[in-house]
């Protein structure tokens, strides 16, 4: 049992969540051109991807660092080789975190349920920031005919603790660079993934 | 054979003697096949009505005699209930109440709508669904999303009491409907994707007062078990049979939550319901049988202890909640005629137990797809006597945390959710609403949080390999021999309650709208008309001024709503072929409506 207390674990989940996007953005000024190694090689047969040129241009990795991508504004990013077949460790580790904790309502693979929206839509045009916003804060949508409400997510270790996963997964779902599938290969888990879990579980 | 309704009646005769029987008003209600006072239609769960006028021959020219719009557009599950001339519609979050009067064109004579936090919209796994009213005593009692009971008088809509049955911040919520009985309510409780420790509780039917509340796991006293007399199997479980089954005090946020539906024997003075899943999803977090989660209970309604338990799936390892439905009837087995209970499990086994006794008769697979254990094992020399034989390949334990166990079936959602299947006395066969779903598994490591869902699996579902490449299937079951007499294949999981009739016809609605009628014989298809919406709903049937309606609810949503209406992945297929199982949203939308059906005049 890990009764933290809501009052000890949200402002530091939260603060957590903000320090990470600091940090990342001061890498990403000194960030070089693309490097061969970043680039994706997607399954271009796979309608169900819908692959948004425009999408994984602009979500495009620059920088790898100990497995993790990062694109030109800083933000965390998937990396997907092998024609599609292989995603870097956060993206599958998202995959895996959304059907666990996202998908009884938001839908299998980003799709939408008749209840909440389509992730592979909304990712489209929401941003990093406002990604981990609403995931720590919640969202209600109630009205007469509608009541759609997210739960805050800031206690909840199982969605903080993989918040980039999360957000990169569906990054990679919004832009096409994954289609309906469940990943196949992924690279190895790195070190700072290992470390970074075992510190925010605390288990 | 003899029915359950001839019971219930028999029973009915009896509370004139002795009125603490059964609740009168109930029992009264029940024997008049007019009206419908539970869901359930009677406390048999049997689904079976006595009314005929709409028969095999003429449903073919059913007609559409009334609609009415609920206003809301969640998940419609349940159904109107009918008290004379009036009747009692729900509606899914925020749990509105119409009563319409019949005899003025469904007028709505008085309406009801509590003011609920919307904070428990999210609380609550797989849409804001409520399975239904239920009458007694001039009362309709509503069990509301927040787990506030209600006893509205059901002729002016004014609040009798009202009294708060958990806590929706730690993950309590209901979905479910009530059980009137004697001068008592029983209610259970949802959250087992956020750790409750669940329960049944009774309350008082005249002021609300809470009566006892047993847990689905814990220490003895909690569960309202006595070691000595509460049997296993026919022998007693003895002390401690739930601590021992869990590591540390992990019971404490076990689940087995109480979701389902309730029955009740008048004349054994028993009510049946099961318990869900043990949380969380991944069962290397929780080593040990973890009992009582996913059993069959037995209990006496005025104490809550229990008689006898029967655990289907110890340590749950694929999220098959035990909650469905447990039909009673009366029928021979083995040479004699039992009191028998009947439950549809979601881990694709159908069983029989002696609801007397406790003691398992058959457990027979309902769909021929079901992988994950090759039987249940009726040796009772036998070590694992009663245990499922689990499949290794299977199994999410053995495979082990990080692992991805494939082509599982059936799939979380079930061979069967909640949505009540129905017998009929006439053909002795049970109808069957099924999914044909299969699933891969991968359980790994969570952490507990109040309040926040505590899964820790990932899913993925796909239509049944090697099969028809629908996702359901309509059956007709034989609960006695353990067989399917007849199997309808749907494009979609039948996620709507059947409805079995004297007239020799069973209904049943399916989630791209359709209201079908089939013969119960031999399940030919004899009617359908599409609603506005897909069905999830039960259907109805009541008869005013000499005249049978069928009822039921459209507004797609639920479990069903999550999964389908993105259209399932076939694994089959291979990348770029998903469109062979089309979206449900090419088929139906969003709605909430009341569609009632007559014969032309």
């Amino acid at each position: 049992m890990h009764n933290l207390s809501n009052i000890v674990t949200r402002p530091f989940l939260a603060a957590l969540a903000l320090a990470t996007v600091s940090a990342v953005a001061v890498h990403a000024e000194d960030a070089k051109p693309a490097d061969p190694a970043l680039a994706n090689s997607l399954n271009a047969n796979d309608k169900t991807a819908e692959q948004d040129p425009a999408l994984l241009k602009k979500n495009a990795a620059v920088k790898a660092e100990d497995g993790k991508y990062v694109d030109a504004d800083g933000h965390p990013t998937f990396h997907v080789t092998e024609d599609g077949k292989k995603l870097d460790w956060y993206t599958y580790s998202g995959y895996r975190r959304y059907h666990a904790e996202c998908h009884v309502c938001h839908g299998p693979d980003g799709m939408g349920s008749t209840y909440a929206p389509a992730l592979k839509d909304s990712l489209k045009t929401l941003s990093y920031e406002e990604f981990i916003g609403i995931l720590v804060g919640g969202k209600q949508d109630v009205s007469a005919s509608e009541q759609k409400v997210m739960p805050a997510f800031g206690d909840n270790k199982n969605v903080m603790c993989y918040s980039d996963d999360l957000y990169t997964y569906l990054k990679a779902r919004a832009s096409g660079a994954v289609g309906r599938v469940r990943p196949s290969e992924h690279e190895d888990k790195p070190e700072a993934a290992k470390k970074a879990e075992k510190e925010c579980m605390g288990s | 054979m003899r029915a359950v309704h001839l019971l219930a009646l028999g029973a009915g005769v009896a509370a004139v003697a002795a009125p603490a029987l059964a609740n009168e008003s109930v029992l009264k209600s029940i024997a008049n096949p007019a009206e419908q006072a539970l869901q359930t239609v009677d406390y048999g769960n049997t689904r079976y009505s006595k009314l005929d006028q709409i028969n095999a021959s003429n449903v073919k020219n059913l007609q559409v005699a009334w609609t009415f719009s609920t206003g809301v557009l969640r998940g419609h599950e349940g159904s109107p209930l009918v008290i004379g001339n009036m009747m009692y519609v729900h509606t899914p979050f925020p749990n509105i109440v119409y009563a319409l009067d019949l005899d003025h064109e469904a007028k709505i004579v008085w309406k009801y709508e509590p003011k609920q936090d919307p904070s428990v919209i999210p609380v609550m796994c797989c849409d804001t669904v409520n399975r239904g009213l239920a009458y007694a005593d001039g009362t309709i009692l509503l069990h509301q999303a927040d787990t506030t009971l209600v006893s509205l008088d059901a002729k002016t809509g004014k609040v009798n009491w009202s009294v708060v049955n958990g806590d929706p911040k730690k993950g309590e919520t209901n979905t479910a409907t009530v059980l009137p009985v004697k001068d008592k309510v029983i209610v259970g409780i949802s959250g087992g994707e956020f750790g409750v420790q669940c329960h049944v509780t009774a309350y008082d039917l005249k002021t609300g007062k809470k009566v006892w509340r047993g847990y689905s796991e814990g220490p003895d006293d909690q569960m309202l078990i006595d070691p000595e007399k509460t049997t296993y199997l026919g022998k007693p479980v003895g002390k401690d049979s739930s601590l021992k089954t869990w590591e540390g005090d992990q019971w404490k946020t076990g689940g087995g939550c109480t979701w389902g539906w309730f029955s009740y024997d008048p004349k054994l003075d028993l009510m049946y319901y099961g318990s869900g899943n043990p949380s969380t999803w991944n069962p290397k977090q929780r080593p040990g049988d973890n009992r009582w989660s996913m059993t069959v209970w037995a209990r006496n309604p005025d104490t809550g202890v229990a008689k006898w338990v029967y655990q289907m799936t110890p340590h749950d390892e694929w999220d098959y909640d035990g909650i469905n439905e447990m039909i009673l009837t009366d029928q021979k087995v083995d040479g004699k005629e039992q009191p028998l209970l009947t439950h549809f499990d979601r881990n694709g086994f159908g069983y029989t137990l002696n609801r007397e006794t406790g003691a398992l008769l058959v457990a027979e697979k309902f769909d021929p797809a079901v992988n994950w254990a090759t039987k249940v094992d009726m040796d009772k020399g036998s070590k694992t006597y009663g245990r499922p034989l689990v499949v290794s390949k299977y199994s999410t334990e053995q495979n082990g945390e990080d692992t991805n166990s494939k082509g599982i079936c059936p799939a979380a959602l079930g061979t069967k959710d909640q949505q009540p299947a129905a017998f009929s006395p006439k053909t002795n066969l049970f109808y069957v609403p099924t999914n044909h779903v299969c699933m891969d598994y991968e359980p790994f490591r969570v952490t507990y949080t109040p309040g926040q869902p505590y899964v820790g699996a990932t899913l993925s579902m796909y239509p049944a390999p090697n099969s028809h490449g629908g996702m359901g299937n309509f059956i007709a079951w034989d609960g006695v021999n353990g067989k399917i007499k007849w199997s309808n294949a749907e494009q979609f999981s039948v996620w709507s309650g059947a409805l079995a009739t004297a007239g020799d016809v069973v209904f049943y609605g399916t989630l791209e709208g359709y209201l079908k009628a089939v013969d119960d014989k031999t399940g030919k298809e004899l009617f359908k008309f599409k609603t506005p919406s897909g069905i999830i709903g039960n259907v109805m049937t009541y008869q005013l001024k000499g005249k049978q309606y069928v009822g039921v609810l459209s507004g797609v949503g639920g479990w069903a709503g999550i999964g389908l209406a993105a259209g399932l992945t076939d694994p089959n297929a291979g990348l770029g072929a998903v469109g062979g199982y089309a979206a449900l949203s090419q088929y139906t939308n969003l709605g909430g409506q009341l569609t009632v059906f007559a014969l032309p005049n």
